[in-house]
């Protein structure tokens, strides 16, 4: 028994000292104080935190957890995305018969279930975490900028989710979807639906006509239909998550230089 | 007995009813002032922001959905896949909700006891983030990723029939999170319900921080340091937010229509529509005449409400009801304060006009879309 621990000890040792090992975890196992400090310092995740904390910002009953959940579905959202992406073709034909054999055909197919619950789990986190900004009075000097940005996000968010809503192509689908780009179709002066539209035109000739709106803009076509899918395939995919990632980054940025997370002063 | 109290529930289910009751007992629950607080104390409302009062707020809900379950009406709305998370999301704003008062209410009583909030307590101790905070981060992980992974397993993502652009489904609903804009278009067209009012909610939301000058309650829970920023944020956030994504996704079904809880979603339910503009009001039914053919001229009544709501109510209420609010925002920040203040205010006004005199617009000029 003690040799096969003696044994264990050797090859432990010697993984643990060898060239390899040392170039990639520079600190080694976090056991003392010191190398507590420089395991956050040198990773460059764990570089998100600072080294100390006041004890009240690690308590879940103070922060709810919620802006890391946030966060944190947004990776699983991304990695289920790119996982769904595989087997899904953005047109009218292939659409709705690629996202039932998501479930029928793939193995393990639940990506599409966590994909989407996941878009619904992330609306409710950053609802709540903004909640929780509120209550604790967060976005007050210095913070106030970095609560507009994460009202950018939350927009973001939404957007996010909403332009995934059309890409099953299903009844559920485009009539949520109809029932949005409707509202753009409304826009003041933009929509054809909207007030104020008719009053630029030169003559007869009108400037915003259902070919040249707000709601044509948004879904490439006058209706729900091939152009609109492609469109919110592109958004859903690429373009929005682009953005929201940038923002990401400077909401996380400003969260450590305004000074960490709240705390009474 | 049973089918009674589904009567019932029904019956004040409907925003008409609802609404009130909550924007009423809203007061008294976040009191914004002395008069409203003191009333608040007299009736133990309080008591909701204790732990008993937690657990009586959480099992009342519980009870509520255990009840309901056995109802196929409000099984088949409540157990729609899209709809599961925004029953999950009314249990979570109410556990939030109380953990979030609870605290502060914990925290006043400590400040009024000449002690430090609990968070300034607890700050005097440092601790490292490696392990202390990265265990609990792993720990919410792993939970989050099990409730995610048991929730997919044990519901599937709802997928409909292929797109059919000549079959409009009844309702048509937007996602879930869009049906409080939705909801608004009961009460006003779509420019202002799916473009003004988005805008002026992302644009109030991002003043916040510039308008609430404040220097309390930054870091820690609390009511009594900031009574005016959380009662409105209150207002805001649960009777405008979620009671109107509760209505749009449970109570709203064929043509728009209203449905209790228990009630069958019946194609032809016909409710009376017998809506009148403010001009017609006034012309036909007060003065007993044609309307005038001049747009303007018919309008003007119409105008005349917008231009006092927006022009001088800002003026009237910073000399008698904002008066402090006035003083501590000075003239700007008050401005788009108030500004945004009236427009949130808007939302209750057009309803209340709606269901007492059954106006369907203020300003009306369909030839040019503008309808108000």
């Amino acid at each position: 028994m003690s040799g096969n621990n003696n044994m264990f000890k050797k090859v432990q040792d010697y993984i643990v000292n060898s060239q390899v090992w040392k170039a990639v975890f520079r600190t080694g196992i976090p056991r003392t104080r010191r190398q507590r400090m420089m395991v956050v310092l040198n990773g460059v995740f764990l570089h998100l935190h600072p080294v100390r904390l006041p004890k009240h910002a690690v308590k879940v009953k103070y922060t709810w957890c919620m802006g890391g959940l946030s966060f944190f579905v947004f990776l699983v959202l991304t990695i289920t995305g790119i996982l769904l992406m595989f087997y899904y073709r953005p047109t009218v034909e292939y659409a709705y018969g690629d996202i039932i054999d998501m479930r029928e055909q793939v193995p393990l197919g639940i990506m599409r279930e966590i994909h989407r619950w996941g878009a619904h789990l992330m609306v409710i986190t950053v609802w709540l975490h903004m909640f929780r900004v509120f209550m604790t009075g967060s976005y007050k000097p210095p913070r106030e900028f970095n609560w507009s940005i994460g009202v950018i996000l939350l927009v973001l968010t939404m957007l996010l989710s909403f332009t995934g809503y059309l890409l099953p192509w299903d009844q559920l689908a485009i009539w949520a979807i109809t029932v949005g780009s409707n509202m753009a179709g409304a826009t003041p002066f933009a929509g054809t639906g909207g007030p104020g539209a008719n009053l630029l035109a030169i003559g007869d000739v009108n400037f915003v006509t259902s070919t040249s709106d707000a709601k044509f803009a948004m879904l490439g076509g006058r209706f729900v239909g091939e152009g609109a899918l492609l469109r919110f395939y592109v958004l859903h995919c690429i373009g929005l998550p682009f953005v929201i990632m940038i923002f990401m980054i400077v909401h996380f940025w400003r969260v450590r230089k305004d000074g960490g997370i709240s705390g009474p002063t | 007995m049973i089918e009674t109290i589904k009567e019932v529930i029904n019956k004040i289910t409907n925003p008409q009813i609802l609404f009130p009751i909550l924007a009423v007992s809203y007061l008294f629950v976040f009191p914004m002032n002395n008069f409203f607080e003191k009333i608040n104390r007299k009736l133990g409302i309080y008591k909701l922001w204790t732990r008993n009062g937690g657990i009586l707020m959480m099992s009342g809900l519980f009870a509520f959905f255990c009840f309901g379950i056995s109802d196929p009406n409000f099984r088949k709305i409540v157990s729609k896949p899209d709809n599961v998370p925004i029953v999950g999301l009314l249990f979570l704003v109410v556990f939030f909700l109380w953990l979030s008062m609870k605290q502060a209410y914990d925290n006043d009583a400590r400040i009024a006891a000449g002690k430090p909030p609990q968070e300034a307590e607890d700050a005097k101790e440092k601790i490292l983030v490696w392990p202390d905070l990265v265990y609990i981060e792993f720990i919410c992980l792993i939970l989050c990723s099990v409730l995610l992974l048991v929730w997919a397993m044990a519901l599937q993502a709802p997928i409909e029939e292929p797109a059919n652009p000549s079959v409009s489904p009844n309702p048509s609903k937007a996602p879930w999170y869009f049906l409080g804009l939705q909801e608004m278009l009961v009460y006003f067209d779509p420019w202002l319900a799916g473009v003004v009012f988005p805008t002026v909610i992302m644009i109030g939301l991002m003043a916040i921080p510039y308008i609430d000058n404040n220097k309390k309650g930054s870091g820690y829970y609390t009511f009594n340091d900031r009574r005016m920023a959380v009662s409105i944020f209150m207002f805001l956030w649960i009777v405008l937010w979620i009671f109107l994504i509760s209505v749009g996704t449970f109570l709203r079904g064929p043509n728009w229509n209203f449905f209790g809880p228990f009630e069958y979603w019946d194609l032809h339910k016909l409710e009376a529509l017998t809506n009148v503009n403010l001009s017609e009001l006034i012309y036909m039914i007060w003065m007993k005449k044609q309307l005038p053919s001049n747009i303007l001229l018919r309008e003007m009544w119409g105008f005349l409400a917008v231009f006092v709501y927006f022009g001088v109510m800002p003026l009237l209420l910073a000399k008698t009801v904002l008066k402090n609010v006035f003083k501590n925002l000075g003239p700007l920040r008050y401005s788009v304060f108030v500004i945004l203040l009236l427009f949130t205010a808007s939302l209750p006004i057009k309803m209340l006009l709606r269901w007492v005199f059954n106006i369907k617009y203020i300003i009306a000029i369909p030839e040019f879309f503008f309808n108000i």
